[in-house]
């Protein structure tokens, strides 16, 4: 694949797993670069939202005054969340006691979403999910992973886990609920590629 | 005991721990002893806290056995806050590690911290599904709690001291074992196993991929922005404070600063606006001039 607009792939480094972000994508041979202040988002074609906390996400992204440039980066540039980067993506998220722990996602994806939708650590999971466009079931790592518990009309389905969407597309935007930087399968790292060079064609 | 030594359960198991190890990365795991603490640490922007009765500080002041805390204090610091929840056993104390896995703690440290229950073993920690992270004090140790199942490794530095020095050894002294094996040809490394007393087949993984195969945090004397950093930039992944928080004259603000300092650790710009205004760090006690005795690091086999 061509990187079309000759920067690399940004990953916000602010908190997170993005290290592994940063090896799947030099596995298919494209370049990387970590985001923590505004100026950065210049400098990336795209940007990966990681694993990690998103209390400690949302803290640290209010501090680094990143909001709004977010939102402003986002009409227009791909975005991938996984994990807390989707609850980080998400219009809201569905816990009961939200202002206690005082998430502040992003409202990109017209979906909310359950914090630790599936329980505590020893919860924790793998489970083959389906993907809608490949018949290949696609092995995806749950750790304290959220449920996507409603989706807007604009939001398409990108892989399920029994009925239950785990990976969500709106236009340029991707969000999964599991963790595909931590197997070996790059599949969904390729798709979310090809959606940065279809953007790239249009800048 | 019948439980499956290594099978792909067993794999996948540890995959899931090493996984949730993963997402701490470049965060914040900070020491709480009540509910109220728990709070001020997520809201300055921990990705974990660790429950305990006492901060080691106060454990070091006090004296007597240390031991894992009460499971109801435990229960009421999971209830306050949505991040993880963190708890000590004692070295070897597999029952008071069996008591936290099913309270449902997310991640369980095996501590030197506390007064140790067993002087030749540790918990063989691939028989729980909670995930466990251990200290060290050099790649000898290190690969030998990987290779009972840890799922992530810190430093010991000297807890509840105040003083970074010991985490800073122990850190140099683990990246310096690393970079020795990968100067070595594959015909050495049984020899080096043998030297180190490392399972064989860890010290390979490691020698490959050049780190260790589980994230490696600092932990130990940490009490400043400035510790925090320096040991990021030494090779750390992750800083726990124990006391270098709540041991402090003002700890909301230092805790936030030092959560700053860990993302922003090689910006010095940034790191004087983080520092610039807190206030009296924990007044601490110089490592080298402890007797032997008093010191935690030299717990663990």
């Amino acid at each position: 694949m061509v990187d079309r607009t000759g920067k690399p792939v940004g990953l916000l480094t602010l908190q997170g797993d993005y290290e592994k972000h940063r090896q799947a994508f030099a596995a298919l041979g494209r370049r990387t670069f970590g985001v923590r202040r505004r100026a950065e988002l210049e400098l990336v074609s795209s940007l990966v939202i990681p694993g990690g906390e998103s209390t400690t996400l949302t803290r640290l992204l209010d501090r680094a005054g990143l909001r709004e440039p977010l939102l402003e980066f986002a009409a227009s540039h791909p975005v991938m969340g996984t994990c807390a980067g989707l609850i980080m993506m998400a219009r809201g998220t569905a816990d009961e006691d939200e202002s206690d722990f005082g998430v502040a996602p992003l409202g990109l994806l017209d979906c909310t979403v359950l914090r630790n939708g599936y329980g505590r650590q020893i919860d924790s999971f793998t489970a083959a999910v389906r993907l809608v466009d490949d018949p290949v079931d696609f092995p995806a790592v749950f750790i304290r992973a959220p449920r996507v518990v409603a989706v807007g009309p604009e939001v398409d389905v990108v892989a399920r886990l029994g009925n239950e969407p785990v990976a969500v597309r709106q236009g340029h935007l991707l969000g999964l609920t599991f963790h595909p930087e931590l197997t070996a399968d790059l599949r969904l790292h390729q798709a979310f590629l090809r959606m940065v060079d279809e953007a790239g064609d249009h800048h | 005991m019948d439980t499956p030594r290594d099978n792909s359960e067993m794999r996948e198991q540890y995959r899931h721990k090493v996984g949730l190890a993963e997402m701490l990365k470049g965060g914040v795991i900070m020491d709480v002893t009540n509910d109220e603490q728990a709070r001020i640490a997520e809201e300055a922007g921990a990705v974990a806290v660790m429950a305990l009765e006492r901060i080691p500080s106060d454990i070091r002041k006090l004296g007597g056995i240390a031991r894992m805390s009460n499971p109801g204090m435990i229960e009421a610091i999971k209830n306050a806050v949505s991040i993880p929840v963190m708890a000590k056993v004692r070295i070897g104390h597999f029952a008071e590690a069996q008591i936290l896995e099913a309270l449902g703690v997310d991640f369980i440290d095996e501590s030197e911290v506390l007064t140790p229950a067993d002087n030749k073993n540790h918990v063989y920690k691939h028989d729980f599904k909670v995930p466990f992270v251990c200290g060290c004090r050099n790649l000898g140790e290190a690969l030998r709690r990987i290779g009972e199942g840890a799922a992530m490794m810190r430093t010991k530095g000297e807890a509840g001291s105040g003083d970074v020095v010991e985490a800073v050894t122990h850190m140099r002294e683990v990246t310096e074992g690393i970079r020795r094996l990968q100067m070595m040809r594959t015909d050495e490394l049984m020899a080096e196993a043998k030297n180190l007393g490392a399972p064989y087949h860890v010290l390979v993984e490691t020698a490959e991929l050049g780190k260790l195969p589980v994230p490696n945090f600092a932990a130990g004397g940490i009490a400043t922005p400035a510790d925090a950093a320096l040991m990021m930039q030494l090779g750390a992944e992750t800083v726990f404070v124990g006391s270098g928080i709540f041991a402090s004259e003002d700890p909301a603000p230092r805790a936030k600063a030092i959560v700053d300092a860990v993302t922003y650790h090689d910006d010095p710009a940034k790191l004087v606006e983080i520092s610039m205004t807190l206030g009296e760090a924990m007044k601490g006690r110089a490592v080298n001039e402890m007797d032997e005795s008093e010191k935690m690091a030299g717990r663990g086999w």
